[in-house]
């Protein structure tokens, strides 16, 4: 449990790193039709970021493992060493691929008690495309209904296409061309730098949890601004507007 | 370097035995609790503040106030004084009071409390917590130090030439520290006054709290109080101690297990490597300790909890007994030896005094006659400033 917070700072257009893409996913099964249909995603993504000429790597987060672990983690307040490093992986990314088995109606347990255990600002404005998959295609609206809120909770850039398959779509061409379009989607928002040009320019309008887990969180005083309302009040001034009195 | 236990109160059922104190068992407790750090030697007793159930903590000042009268040298302290909930008013008359009862030894820690239902109790917002904090301290810090003050914020009513009696023993305030886990806000504060920072190095992490420390320590100096080393740190911990490591670990492994803090989560094996939780003998709770110093600074508060979870009482006073005879005298050693030039102990009443007056007498207020109405023209003690109307 001994952490090191992250030193990455997000994705500048002159970034000579590779760009990252984690896939997270919640599917249980081997094979899991969650992991495939999050693998076709991911590939390609991969594939329009070299053609691009931005070539990128992937790695994969599979919940599955971590479930005793999230579990510990809602109830302690803090992950162990393993999940938080997960967590760092997450907070580095340049994009996700975030995919879940729609279970009784919703996204899995597993995958929203992951989502519990991180912090408010960790994924703000990065680019995320959503995929579900689930036994009937009655389910089909899961993944905008309630995945998307919970991405814009997070204040995270979820891509416009979402994807989703039931039983009847893996044999369904219509299948590869939504990969396709939400790839196109995803690669054009990392391509862009949209993600680096919202926190550049407002990271500070979101709040924030001092020596957190999001890539650019405050963790030196040279960080943080000491002029915010709070911070006066802090020094013996007033809260309100203008110096410290 | 000071070394003590504080207490967070809970009156909680043994998982061993079965048994749940009463209150009135688990009030009796803690003063032998108390008697017996007393005794062998540790520097602090503190203890939380709570109103609410499993807790039995709600008026530290009277409790301190007893603990006070039946000991010789240890200094009272609160684990949390809430300055959100409590009227800063009161706070100053409350622990002023006690400062004197106590000739000193006494200090405070302050914490804003994160019982949600508590602040409405008290006609308080949870939302406001932050600010009512760092508000209710800045009057707090002006009633200790001013004869008479006038003043005006965002939650409390305004007071006009308000004086707060008694004035603090030797017109020396009691020494501050500032508990925050996860607020830089707090840090700043702390800073900003030379007060002393606290952070309870459980349930988190190791180092977890090593940049809101670090913050601390930058901004004690940037206040021109000190070198960053000097700054006034205190941290807590968790003990578990028995002669041998294995009965360490076999008699606590219940109470963690029965506990609804710990034995939900992780096991106890993860919390003692992954978390600052000292479990085991004398020498790894003393080497554990160490670490503190190396991963935080040198710093001048020990604390753990060792009467909470349940553990019978008897239990509780061998953890005390083995801290002041095994631990504390080692790690007093070790932690001066390692300990860099120019590093201060933690203030103390005598030490503020000193300070303060040299060796000149101190101040001692006495009050002009009273003239029926608290209100007329005057300054309200004889060697007050005429010029400031009371």
């Amino acid at each position: 449990m001994t952490t090191t917070p992250p030193r990455h700072i997000g994705r500048a257009p002159s970034d000579p790193e590779p760009p990252v893409v984690v896939v997270v996913s919640a599917g249980t099964g081997n094979p899991s039709s969650t992991r495939m249909l999050a693998d076709r995603i991911a590939q390609k993504t991969l594939d329009l970021l070299r053609e691009s000429g931005m070539p990128a790597s992937a790695r994969v987060l599979e919940l599955g493992p971590f479930a005793v672990d999230i579990a510990r983690a809602t109830i302690a307040g803090f992950p162990g060493e393993q999940l938080q490093a997960a967590i760092e992986e997450l907070a580095a990314a340049d994009a996700l691929i975030a995919a879940t088995p729609v279970y009784k109606a919703g996204v899995s347990g597993l995958f929203k008690s992951f989502v519990d255990v991180l912090e408010n600002d960790l994924l703000v404005a990065k680019p995320v495309l959503l995929g579900a998959t689930a036994g009937s295609a009655r389910h089909a609206l899961v993944v905008d209904d309630q995945m998307r809120p919970l991405f814009a909770y997070l204040r995270a850039l979820a891509v416009p296409t979402s994807v989703f398959a039931a039983p009847e779509d893996w044999g369904a061409t219509e299948l590869g061309e939504r990969i396709e379009r939400a790839a196109t989607e995803l690669t054009a928002m990392l391509r862009a730098g949209v993600g680096e040009q919202i926190a550049d320019r407002a990271w500070s309008g979101y709040q924030h949890q001092f020596a957190g887990n999001a890539a650019r969180a405050e963790r030196t005083a040279a960080d943080l601004d000491f002029d915010s309302p709070l911070m006066r009040l802090a020094a013996g001034g007033r809260a309100g507007p203008g110096p410290a009195g | 370097m000071q070394f003590g236990i504080f207490s967070v109160s809970d009156v909680t059922l043994d998982p061993v035995t079965g048994y749940t104190p009463s209150e009135a068992e688990r009030i009796d407790a803690i003063v032998r609790i108390a008697q017996r750090a007393d005794e062998v030697g540790l520097d602090i007793f503190a203890i939380g503040e709570h109103h609410n159930p499993s807790f039995f903590s709600s008026s530290p000042t009277t409790l301190l106030a007893h603990i006070a009268a039946l000991t010789k040298r240890i200094i009272a302290s609160t684990a949390v004084t809430l300055v959100t909930t409590n009227d800063p008013v009161k706070i100053a008359e409350d622990y002023a009071m006690l400062q004197h009862l106590a000739k000193g030894r006494l200090d405070l820690m302050l914490g804003r409390g994160n019982t949600v239902p508590v602040y409405p109790w008290f006609g308080q917002d949870i939302r406001q917590g932050l600010p009512l904090a760092l508000e209710n301290y800045n009057l707090l810090h002006r009633l200790w130090r001013e004869d008479v003050v006038d003043w005006e914020g965002s939650f409390r009513t305004p007071l006009q030439g308000f004086t707060s009696i008694p004035r603090p023993l030797d017109d020396v305030p009691p020494f501050v520290w500032h508990g925050a886990i996860r607020t830089p806000e707090i840090a700043e504060q702390a800073a900003y006054y030379g007060n002393g920072y606290f952070a309870n190095n459980i349930l988190a992490p190791n180092f977890h709290f090593r940049p809101l420390v670090e913050l601390y320590r930058q901004r004690f100096a940037h206040y021109g109080h000190g070198t960053p080393e000097q700054a006034i740190v205190g941290l807590g911990g968790h003990a578990f101690i028995a002669k041998r490591s294995q009965d360490a670990v076999k008699a606590f492994r219940p109470y963690f297990e029965g506990s609804p803090i710990y034995g939900k989560s992780y096991r106890l094996e993860d919390f003692m490597h992954g978390t600052p939780m000292s479990v085991g003998s004398p020498q790894e709770v003393i080497e554990k300790t160490l670490t503190f110093q190396e991963g935080f600074g040198d710093y001048q508060r020990q604390l753990w909890a060792v009467d909470a979870m349940g553990l019978p009482v008897e239990m509780a006073l061998e953890q005390v007994e083995l801290l002041g005879t095994e631990v504390v005298p080692v790690l007093r050693k070790e932690m001066e030896s390692r300990r860099a030039a120019g590093v201060p102990d933690a203030p103390t009443h005598a030490s503020l005094v000193k300070a303060k007056y040299g060796d000149a007498e101190p101040r001692q207020p006495r009050p002009n006659p009273n003239r029926g109405d608290n209100l007329t023209d005057g300054s309200p003690y004889q060697d007050s400033d005429p010029a400031i109307a009371a």
